[in-house]
């Protein structure tokens, strides 16, 4: 069974979103796209075995839920905030910085979405990380106090990514 | 299916809502990369269309369709996702490219590099 498994859906989550994916976007749930989907998933979940990620673990799905509604009200916020700050005109300079974060988070995948977080929240962007210090380099577009902001990231962020993929 | 002239009024206007939020939002991080000085703070402002000038978008897009019944609509938060995925990969890419010229040319008060960014894995357990 294992065997089987692994020869004909290494990834089985990688390959159902692939089928879902596919149905959306043809639009319909046919038999005929249905199937056309499958193979195409089954093939793309074949290819990524070629590239031997690690596949994910991952431990907590309420955790999952809450960083997607605290990750849509932080965007939400940084959206106002960095519209008003090119709004403002030279009443109000921003005060740009880099920020050396160290990171306790090692999982790639749980990496990867941090630095996804990071930057599609307007105003700070994920610049550069360094596996061997475990650290990222962070610019921030306004920064007001350094300890404040990392002690955000890191207790929001990382403390949940943690408890899902570590 | 409806006609433009049939489509209720509520929804019109929230579409329009919805769409305009979306495109003043996409239109101010234009301006802001224009505005912003250096490098670094420009990558900032085109994140404002990336994140909810999309999202406002392509929200009005999904009421429109649904409320006029043309079809299901869901399939445009797949652009919403692919956005959100794609976005870090290119603004990585041009972050760094920036780092190690401005770390060449010793321009501006970059930070220096921290440790070594490759890692060289061993093979086997030797």
């Amino acid at each position: 069974m294992t065997a089987l498994k692994r020869l004909v859906l290494p990834y089985p989550l990688l390959s159902l979103s692939l089928v879902v994916m596919w149905l959306l976007l043809q639009q319909s749930v046919g038999l005929g796209h249905i199937l056309l989907g499958s193979v195409i998933a089954i093939g793309a979940g074949k290819a990524m075995q070629a590239l031997q990620p690690e596949p994910p673990r991952v431990r907590n799905i309420g955790a999952i839920l809450k960083l997607i509604a605290l990750v849509v009200l932080d965007v939400l916020r940084s959206n106002i905030a960095v519209a008003t700050i090119t709004l403002s005109g030279r009443r109000h300079q921003p005060r740009p910085a880099f920020i050396l974060m160290p990171l306790e988070l090692t999982d790639h995948l749980g990496l990867a979405i941090l630095s996804m977080i990071v930057t599609a929240t307007p105003g700070s962007a994920w610049l550069e990380y360094s596996p061997t210090r475990n650290t990222v380099l962070i610019h921030v577009l306004d920064l007001v106090d350094e300890a404040s902001w990392v002690g955000t990231v890191k207790h929001n962020y990382e403390r949940l990514l943690m408890e899902i993929f570590q | 299916m409806i006609e433009a002239a049939d489509f209720p009024l509520w929804a019109a206007v929230l579409v329009s809502i919805l769409a305009i939020a979306g495109s003043l939002l996409t239109l101010l991080g234009c301006i802001g990369m224009a505005r912003f000085t250096d490098f670094y703070s420009r990558i900032h402002a085109p994140t404002l269309g990336t994140s909810f000038g999309t999202i406002f978008i392509v929200f009005a897009s999904m009421l429109y369709f649904l409320v006029s019944g043309q079809r299901p609509a869901v399939h445009e938060l797949l652009i919403v996702a692919f956005v959100l995925v794609t976005t870090p990969v290119t603004l990585m890419l041009l972050a760094r490219a920036a780092l190690y010229r401005d770390r060449t040319e010793a321009n501006g008060n970059v930070p220096d590099p921290v440790g070594q960014d490759v890692v060289v894995e061993k093979e086997g357990g030797a």
